[in-house]
């Protein structure tokens, strides 16, 4: 019996030591984004607002958070109906195609990304959408429709169809049908896949490492270049903003989950 | 819409009407919703992959075969892919070492501490991966918190070298992609029926017996779909290694990069990507033959 005590006190020692592993390294840069000072102590010899400061009053950053913000609004925006509509019309058939055009939906997430990020340079360079805005929510749509489309399938599987069925039957027609019966029961699910949506286009580096420039740099490839001259404190107070965008929006999937099983 | 024009509204909504009519009309409504999705793809993805294949047989706009002659002859190209390789079998061997006690424990322990356990596994996993890096490179600089622990404790004398190296990368890539392969071996493991175990443990099993011989066979598929993820995912990592490689740790999606924008060098970049492609569709062909490729991507 003791030795069953014993190793039962080494595993939750170990999955705490894994949880840690996991989780200190987003905490850190938390309190080194209050630091004031230029060199990256912990713990911080002192606290301050002054690389928050130094974000928020920096043209470029600015510039490039705005870039960022306006990429994934639009993302979110045009990548949630597109990816709705993928993912009914890839439930209601039974063709013998639809295996094919879900793994071809799918590939952006199975291609690795720096072959996409060539791929969508390739296409831009010709047709003259480098560096411009909507080339940059164009690439991000695309990487964020896996998300959508797996996002709402799930939503879809747990419906009933023949609700549907009652719907026309009575006479709507299935726009009408899909717009009052179905959607409403698949919010949830959709809400996700937006949020999806957003995250992915904020967080997206490489693409735009590519593609986006000029006048429509990103934040994230702003943040690329400069972490790799130096280490500087303004990107502790960026990661900061950028995680708590992140566990805000981890928090609105979980409470538009916890309103289907309520 | 079409629809409206059909005399009798309820006859299309019959399930399993098996007039062709019927399954044509369905057939184009789905092409229908499903075009806009499928136009995005083809135009950003498909059709330059097409043209990246057809560019790495061609020099000089004739068909040859120099691009994959240098690739598999040349040793830097060579010592890439190995080390491409080995980086992506440790990081899959470590994720799994962490991640599968992880997922047990999310799988056993009382439901209070599981969803603690999934947030903690889920939170990182939507944080940017610039920003796990940067915490990685703060971490791990020479005046870094593990290098004054390290001192503190007297362990080592001067700082050590953790970062703008291999073992630098390979630390940040296994933060970054255990939840990668939490989350699948969860999804596999809460389908486990727990009356297996309670059945074995009757039958006058030890704890140790019955995990081995019952849950942990069970858990495989799970543990191949994570470990495929997780595989194949660091096999085409750029961020990670680029800035926490310092420039002597390439790998193989850096050799595309460095071909397109150093030397705007399309034909190897293209031989380079294509090989890349080759191992990971194989990869993923492979192993969906085992599991399902929903259970292996079905994971965000």
């Amino acid at each position: 019996m003791n030795q069953v005590r014993l190793s039962r006190v080494l595993f939750i020692g170990y999955v705490t030591l894994v949880l840690l592993f996991l989780v200190l390294p987003v905490l850190i840069v938390i309190p080194m984004s209050f630091s004031d000072s230029r060199f990256l102590s912990f713990p911080p010899p002192g606290y301050s607002l002054r690389w928050y400061d130094a974000f928020f009053s920096s043209n470029g950053w600015m510039s490039a958070a705005q870039t960022s913000l306006i990429a994934a609004v639009s993302t979110a925006l045009i990548a949630t109906p597109v990816g709705v509509a993928a993912a009914y019309g890839l439930n209601v058939s039974t063709h013998w195609s639809v295996r094919y055009l879900k793994v071809l939906l799918l590939l952006p997430l199975i291609v690795p990304i720096i072959i996409v990020a060539a791929g969508v340079f390739l296409s831009y360079a010709m047709t003259g959408l480098l560096h411009s805005l909507p080339g940059l929510i164009m690439a991000d749509v695309m990487l964020a429709l896996p998300y959508v489309i797996t996002a709402v399938a799930a939503g879809l599987q747990g419906f009933d169809n023949s609700q549907e069925m009652v719907a026309r039957s009575l006479g709507m027609n299935r726009f009408r049908a899909f717009m009052a019966v179905v959607l409403p029961q698949i919010k949830p699910s959709v809400i996700t896949g937006a949020i999806f949506a957003f995250i992915q286009a904020l967080d997206e580096t490489m693409v735009a490492l590519f593609i986006a420039g000029g006048q429509n740099q990103t934040l994230t490839v702003r943040m690329f270049t400069a972490l790799r001259d130096e280490i500087d404190p303004t990107i502790a107070a960026i990661s900061t903003l950028l995680t708590a965008t992140s566990f805000a929006m981890v928090m609105l999937v979980a409470m538009a989950r916890q309103r289907t099983t309520a | 819409m079409k629809e409206t024009t059909l005399p009798n509204p309820g006859l299309q909504a019959m399930p399993k009407d098996n007039s062709a009519r019927f399954q044509r009309r369905e057939h184009h409504l789905m092409l229908a919703l499903l075009m806009p999705a499928l136009l995005i793809v083809t135009l950003l993805l498909i059709v330059p992959l097409g043209w990246m294949i057809a560019q790495s047989f061609q020099v000089n706009g004739s068909f040859s075969l120099e691009h994959y002659e240098r690739v598999l002859t040349d040793g830097v190209y060579w010592r890439t892919f190995g080390l491409t390789f080995r980086i992506s079998f440790i990081v899959t061997l470590a994720a799994l070492l962490l991640g599968y006690p992880l997922a047990y424990a999310a799988t056993v322990l009382p439901r209070r501490w599981s969803l603690m356990i999934l947030a903690l596994v889920i939170v990182p996993f939507w944080t940017s991966v610039l920003v796990r890096a940067y915490a990685w490179l703060i971490l791990l600089q020479r005046s870094g918190v593990i290098n004054q622990t390290l001192m503190g404790l007297g362990l080592t004398d001067a700082p050590l070298a953790l970062v703008h190296n291999e073992f630098g990368t390979i630390i940040a890539t296994v933060h970054i992609l255990l939840p990668f392969m939490v989350l699948p071996l969860y999804a596999t493991m809460q389908k486990i029926p727990r009356d297996l175990m309670l059945a074995g443990a009757s039958l006058g099993g030890s704890p140790m017996h019955v995990f081995w011989r019952v849950f942990f066979p069970l858990s495989l598929s799970g543990v191949l779909a994570g470990m495929t993820l997780v595989f194949v995912l660091c096999l085409g990592f750029y961020i990670t290694p680029e800035l926490m490689g310092g420039g002597r740790t390439v790998m193989a999606s850096m050799l595309v990069s460095r071909n397109i924008q150093l030397y705007v060098e399309w034909g190897a970049a293209s031989a380079v990507s294509v090989v890349l492609l080759l191992m990971v569709v194989s990869i993923f062909y492979l192993v969906s033959r085992l599991v399902s490729m929903e259970r292996i991507l079905g994971v965000k």
